[in-house]
């Protein structure tokens, strides 16, 4: 092949481009007059601004704040303490994945139940999880279903293998969560005045855009879908500034690449035949309705809860833990005071110091220079 | 016949001795070690350098090596980084119950071409067996004496404001390599371990420089905790730019897919030098002539700025902070 006219692809660094990345840095600089508070709703976007250094590079008035997009940090101590006692009082195989092992519960974490002798095993997807329980006929293997939109789908196909197979010792602990739920809870909850929002890319990707379009419409705040990349996200942040100088609030894709209007309907109908919406306890946020899922009926056999007398723990969490207020982009990390002295990753007090995609544990290790 | 390793192997008594002369002594046999005495006796003159390292990694075998052959590297290149010329070993096994014979057979082969690439000699060992489920397969320590060459004075505490930061290849390919083989993860990655005795390159490195400031290898914790490590020592900081890290395409493709930052995961074939300005250009050429330093570069350098911290200038041209490694980015790499 003709390399010269052929270039591979390698969609990692055509979004990384240096030149592109600073004439678009210009251009938000030069369109952008007044004052603006940003929300990056996704722990992902937040983690790739902090890496990419790209907060540094916009104008100091646009303000930037992290929202609940991160699924492991919106996972309640309630929510862990089941988890743990699923492996520690049902001698369950407990799958999971590898954020939330360490994410501490009322007074354990699955890593401590697992340096205690219960068989809490990483996965790095369902299908890893279904193929335990095939191999341990004799055991329950529960998998923790953690995670938004983009997660769901598999763990519902799980589910539906499952059921297809009349495999009797899978079950799931269904902790998921819906993001245009939240979202609305935050807004309509006036906490914070935001002039825009960079929309979650591969939640999109599952849902399709309409979910996200009451943003401008019932909100009248501007709204843009985009990717992870530095120039993604630049390019987001461009978009919004545009509208928010024009007076206008529409929703936007700049993630055409992998989010359509209608979304992956094959993972819609999936997640909707296995799940039904329920009431959600979101971290730092409260009871969110119809922002959980939970199995219905035809598929309860598989639902851990129901599977497993669990005990219904506190809803306490830690009270100098501020992860609530930085998931409702009220505070920064930098404006808690346990923030490094007393909570890092090794030692982590909230979620959000754990997970990879956490505001917290962003700020931790890619904190710019002077700050 | 036997073909697993038996508690008997570790007793001291007739299967110990089989075990010795049948697999040990054929692949590392010298006129020290065949004595067979308590310890080894050696004489050395000069300013000695002593270190030791066990070697716990899971798979033993892994694509671009084994725990044989990585526990040969390893202490010879801790060694290494001290400007050492690397003398003598020591090999301690710690078998579990059961572990086959021919895979230990393997392994003490790799330690014996390894041992000979490196021109280090075993000189003296241990082997026990432990019963099934006390260890995992095989554990191996090795020590390792060394001889620092007149002139050589190199330590992580010496980095000086204007010195240039020199990586000697890409980073990140041991830990992917190794990652690559563990349960969960069923896809193939071109990559192979970069294991690998690296006197040869600092020796041809203190030709052309006696003025190398630092050396280390960065293995676990990966080139991001090195540098800290180093930015602390020498009460420096240290500036290094994103686009000059040498990083394979197969290696970024996995770290996105996995969600890791290859500046963290570990290497095992790949050093640090720290140089005064005007013998870099000397020492990356040295580095280039030698096929495990064929990639090296100049990735920054020490300032006068941000004491005891690493900065890091992304593609974009902000700055921002590097830690060291939080966590356990993978178990038992090593």
């Amino acid at each position: 092949m003709n390399q010269g006219r052929f270039n591979q692809m390698k969609y990692i660094d055509e979004y990384r481009d240096t030149e592109l990345g600073k004439s678009l840095i210009k251009r938000i600089a030069r369109l952008s007059k007044k004052p603006v508070k940003l929300m990056e709703f996704c722990g992902g976007h937040t983690v790739s601004i902090l890496k990419h250094g790209i907060r540094q590079l916009l104008p100091a008035h646009i303000e930037m704040l992290s929202g609940p997009g991160c699924p492991v940090c919106v996972t309640s101590v309630a929510e862990i303490d089941k988890a743990v006692c699923l492996a520690r009082k049902h001698g369950a195989i407990v799958a999971c994945f590898g954020d939330m092992l360490r994410v501490p519960g009322s007074n354990s974490s699955l890593q401590r139940a697992k340096a205690e002798g219960a068989d809490v095993r990483v996965v790095y997807s369902t299908q890893d999880a279904l193929e335990i329980a095939r191999q341990n006929p004799l055991k329950p293997v529960a998998f923790i279903g953690v995670g938004f939109e983009t997660t769901a789908p598999t763990v519902a196909a799980s589910v539906l293998h499952a059921f297809t197979e009349g495999l009797t010792n899978y079950y799931i602990l269904s902790l998921h969560k819906l993001c245009p739920p939240v979202m609305k809870t935050l807004l309509v909850s006036h906490e914070i005045e935001l002039d825009g929002i960079i929309c979650p890319g591969h939640v999109c990707a599952i849902t399709g855009s309409k979910p996200f379009e009451f943003i401008g419409r019932e909100h009248d705040i501007a709204a843009v879908i985009s990717g992870f990349e530095p120039l993604d996200i630049l390019l987001a942040v461009e978009m919004l500034i545009k509208q928010i100088e024009n007076g206008e609030h529409t929703l936007e894709n700049a993630y055409t690449r992998v989010v359509r209007d209608e979304g992956n309907r094959q993972a819609i109908n999936i997640m909707n035949e296995v799940f039904e919406t329920s009431a959600s306890y979101w971290r730092g946020i409260g009871i969110v309705p119809e922002s959980g899922l939970r199995l219905r009926d035809k598929y309860r056999g598989f639902d851990a809860e129901a599977a497993f007398e669990i005990e219904q723990p506190s809803l306490k969490e830690n009270p100098g833990c501020i992860c609530g207020e930085i998931l409702r982009g009220v505070k920064k990390p930098y404006d808690c005071f346990l923030f490094k002295d007393v909570c890092d990753p090794e030692h982590p007090v909230g979620p959000c110091m754990v997970s990879a995609e956490g505001a917290c544990s962003a700020y931790y290790l890619y904190g710019g220079e002077n700050e | 016949m036997n073909d697993k390793v038996l508690l008997a192997h570790g007793s001291g008594g007739r299967l110990s001795h089989n075990l010795i002369e049948k697999y040990l002594l054929p692949y590392l046999g010298n006129p020290m070690l065949n004595k067979l005495d308590d310890c080894a006796v050696i004489e050395l003159n000069g300013r000695i350098a002593f270190t030791t390292d066990s070697y716990v990694i899971n798979p033993v075998f892994f694509p671009g090596g084994d725990i044989g052959r990585l526990a040969v590297c390893g202490t010879i290149n801790d060694l290494a980084a001290g400007g050492a010329e690397a003398k003598y070993l020591s090999l301690a096994l710690i078998i579990e119950e059961g572990f086959p014979i021919a895979d230990l057979e393997r392994i003490i082969a790799s330690v014996s071409s390894t041992a000979k690439e490196a021109g280090v000699l075993v000189i003296t060992g241990d082997t026990k067996v432990v019963d099934h489920g006390s260890a995992d397969g095989i554990f191996i320590n090795t020590s390792g004496v060394g001889v620092i060459p007149e002139g050589v004075d190199i330590s992580g505490s010496r980095a000086k404001e204007g010195d240039k930061v020199i990586i000697t290849g890409t980073i990140g390919d041991h830990g992917i390599a190794v990652m690559s083989q563990r349960e969960g993860i069923k896809f193939s990655v071109p990559v192979v371990s970069d294991c690998a005795p690296l006197n040869g390159l600092v020796s041809d490195i203190l030709k052309v420089s006696t003025a190398i400031h630092c050396l280390r290898d960065p293995t676990r914790g990966g080139l991001a905790t090195t540098l800290n490590e180093l930015a602390v020592q020498s009460d420096a900081g240290i500036l290094i730019e994103e686009d000059k890290i040498p990083v394979k395409d197969a290696v970024r493709g996995m770290c996105e897919i996995l969600g890791l930052d290859p500046m963290y995961v570990a290497n095992e074939g790949k050093l640090v030098v720290i140089a005064p300005p005007e013998d870099a250009d000397r020492v990356v050429e040295a580095l280039r002539g030698n096929k495990y330093g064929k990639d090296a570069v100049v990735i920054g350098e020490i300032t006068s700025g941000h004491k005891g911290r690493v900065a890091l200038k992304t593609r974009l041209g902000a700055s921002r902070i590097v830690d060291m490694l939080t966590g356990d980015l993978l178990p038992r790499i090593c």
